[in-house]
């Protein structure tokens, strides 16, 4: 059982947990996940490590309730139990000086690339951060993104806040100062755009990719992607790839497979 | 029944048990069970013995059955075998002891299976506490609780050893809780096993992926003075042809994690789903495959097994066979498929096959399939399971450079299944590739003695 120490809304329907995990952190890395189990009847869902304190042992689990597992998840309060978390998991981040970082998050995405910014930051990289969101009330993380990159570039797609479009309408802009490294997690057709973006100046890019998977040990292949077109799994060979070579399109198809149930779900427990 | 017949257990008629998912086997009662167990002729050189990778007194616990002391029966079976319920059900008696049964020859093996359920089966709803040897205080790390680190910490914590079993997975038990279906193995039996598991005094900690979690290192630092591998097998194997990727294309892995373990049977009152449509087709003529196809026939589908040599090549147990059949499954065999054909919206709706005939024998002894050239055929199918085997899972050994590795995945051990770390040892399938239930026990009873020896010389 993993105990909840701390709870915030941080914006419309994104929540931050703090969970006492005390194995948990000993070996956590930016990048990694966990897999979430909320209750005994919960199913298996990955959410990416935001934050932890080794000294602590705690880690923190930023989501938003988009469907059952989340919204589950979402409803516990301060000492309420989680009652599975397996992780770390997956490979870390790579993360070395390299030059200019550019650090991409989408939508709750952001609460995914922000260990990884500081990661770059404290390596000694110029880390130039550029986060996204639908609208300004679903934009998460701001300050602590501030702090952390040394530029910090935020659009909306409504325009509600921070520039009106997409990250890759800023990316595209900053591609001129020739970084060393893109980094995006997000939203399939966010961080295929990025790629797409980087592909004709051949910047390396990296993306944190997100498929379904039930255990997360590299035993069920649920997680299977495409990448330089050979099968890989997404939860050991992963969750970092090279975004030049992922075929998102199968990603999104393969994410599309519960949809139905999804919604059978939410409905069943309005 | 005749009085030369062996008891064979009563099972659910097929019409009925293809619409629950009740075990299918129902087991002996009392009267059946001792008029099985007065058939053994107790032989003096028991050759069933010879036949049972752990070991069991069969001549003794079957005496014990006809005296109509089926505790003692119970307690006798323990000695060697810790999870007797399991093995009653899911063990391939019929190639193991009896095979080897004196009476195999003349008419009936006894049936030894289902005497060793019988007696097992006395425990529902109560464990008979075995004593434990005196503590030696000192701690040993199982990683893996499927049989082979269940009984390795069975075993050990019987010599007094401070066991704690680490699991990745949210239940205990391994391949019996995410492999083998509800209707072969319930899942309330490997409750019942592990609690005993337990009881002994062992402590199961789940949700620890050793490698991600705890390394190898990190367990040496808690005070572990020794550590066993029990991985299993767990690595799926893919045909890797065009169109596996699309969806409802499952892995036998998958397909039976999300009913077995998180019980997507019971969708939605538990959360975890399984998208199942239209016609099945199971890829695979193992165990696996048949769990597969028998989990679809119980989600209401049409199922089509779908297998490169013919039926006597089979690796499936007979009885299963028989019993997948009786359940109404369809057969396309010597058929390999060669392509997954994709609907507008990415799910599979057909496999693209080839007529296959038997050639030469091949390493294994079984007739190499041959296709037939120009022989291409499709078979409509809305959702896919490939059930071709499991490899050694790969992700500790990954983690731990240090881990020496056979060119086949399995981790590499010597003859007491030490691995290249001292004070590591590894046992079951992940030195063997996948096997059965009870070879991966056997497995462990020879490494909890191997640990002890070893324990023992470097202290």
């Amino acid at each position: 059982m993993f105990k909840i120490l701390k709870k915030e809304e941080l914006a419309k329907s994104v929540k931050r947990l703090e969970v006492e995990a005390p194995d948990i952190v000993k070996n956590a890395s930016c990048g990694q996940f966990v897999v979430v189990i909320a209750d005994e009847k919960g199913e298996r869902i990955p959410l990416t490590l935001a934050d932890w304190d080794k000294d602590k042992g705690t880690i923190t689990l930023i989501f938003q309730e988009v469907g059952f597992s989340t919204k589950k998840l979402g409803s516990f309060n301060v000492g309420d139990n989680i009652a599975h978390i397996l992780g770390p998991l997956g490979h870390p981040t790579q993360v070395k000086k390299a030059g200019e970082v550019i650090c991409i998050g989408g939508g709750v995405g952001i609460a995914e690339v922000y260990p990884v910014a500081r990661a770059f930051k404290k390596a000694g990289n110029k880390v130039v951060g550029i986060i996204g969101a639908r609208s300004k009330d679903i934009l998460i993380l701001e300050k602590e993104m501030k702090e952390t990159c040394d530029e910090l570039e935020i659009t909306t797609d409504d325009g509600s806040y921070g520039r009106k479009g997409f990250v890759t309408d800023i990316l595209k802009e900053r591609l001129k100062d020739k970084p060393a490294l893109v980094y995006a997690i997000g939203p399939v057709a966010m961080m295929k755009a990025v790629s797409e973006a980087t592909r004709g100046p051949a910047i390396k890019t990296v993306v944190s990719l997100n498929p379904i998977l039930v255990d997360a040990t590299g035993m069920c292949g649920s997680c299977r992607c495409r990448v330089a077109g050979k099968t890989v799994f997404g939860c050991v060979d992963g969750p970092d790839f090279d975004g030049h070579e992922v075929d998102f399109e199968e990603l999104q198809k393969r994410l599309n497979l519960f949809t139905q149930q999804e919604k059978q779900a939410m409905g069943l427990n309005k | 029944m005749k009085n030369s017949d062996n008891a064979k257990m009563r099972q659910q008629l097929p019409e009925e048990r293809v619409k629950n998912f009740f075990e299918v086997a129902l087991g002996l009662n009392e009267e059946e069970a001792l008029k099985e167990a007065k058939r053994c002729l107790a032989c003096k050189n028991p050759q069933c013995v010879l036949g049972c990778p752990v070991g069991v007194d069969i001549p003794a616990f079957i005496k014990l059955l006809a005296e109509g002391k089926r505790k003692e029966a119970l307690e006798k079976i323990k000695e060697k075998n810790n999870l007797p319920a399991v093995c009653g059900r899911v063990c391939p008696q019929e190639d193991q002891c009896e095979a080897l049964c004196v009476l195999a020859k003349k008419k009936f093996a006894i049936n030894i299976g289902a005497l060793e359920r019988y007696a097992a089966d006395l425990e529902m709803g109560q464990t008979f506490k075995p004593k434990a040897g005196p503590k030696t205080g000192i701690k040993v790390a199982i990683a893996g609780s499927g049989p082979a680190g269940l009984t390795t910490a069975a075993d050990l914590a019987k010599m007094g050893y401070s066991v704690t079993l680490f699991e990745s997975l949210n239940l205990p038990g391994g391949v019996l809780s995410y492999g083998i279906p509800e209707f072969r193995l319930p899942k309330k039996i490997v409750e019942r096993e592990v609690d005993y598991i337990r009881s002994l005094g062992v402590e199961i900690k789940t949700d620890y992926l050793i490698g991600r979690t705890l390394t190898v290192k990190d367990l040496f630092g808690q005070g572990f003075k020794a550590i066993f591998l029990g991985l299993g097998a767990g690595l799926p194997q893919f045909l890797g042809i065009e169109g596996e990727n699309l969806d409802r294309v499952y892995s036998a892995n998958e397909f039976l994690t999300r009913l077995n373990l998180m019980k997507a049977y019971k969708f939605p009152e538990y959360a975890t789903p399984l998208n199942i449509e239209g016609k099945v087709a199971v890829i695979g003529a193992g165990n696996v495959a048949f769990d597969c196809a028998r989990w679809a026939m119980r989600l209401g589908k049409e199922v089509t097994l779908v297998y490169r040599r013919s039926e006597s090549e089979m690796p499936a147990r007979k009885d299963e066979i028989e019993n997948a059949r009786e359940e109404g499954l369809k057969f396309s065999l010597l058929t390999q498929p060669v392509k997954f054909i994709s609907d507008e919206k990415g799910y599979v709706r057909a496999i693209e096959c080839l007529k296959m005939k038997l050639g030469e024998p091949d390493a294994s002894g079984r007739r190499r399939p041959v296709p037939v050239e120009n022989s291409n055929f499709i078979i409509e199918a809305n959702t896919v399971v490939v059930a071709i085997g499991q490899s050694p899972n790969p992700l500790l050994s990954k983690a731990t450079p240090e881990l020496k590795i056979n060119p086949d995945g399995t981790i590499a051990v010597d003859e007491k299944l030490m691995t290249s770390i001292p004070g590591v040892f590894a046992g079951g399938d992940i030195i063997t590739g996948a096997d059965t239930v009870i070879k991966a026990m056997g497995a462990g009873k020879k490494a909890a003695k191997e640990i002890d020896q070893w324990l023992k010389k470097s202290r």
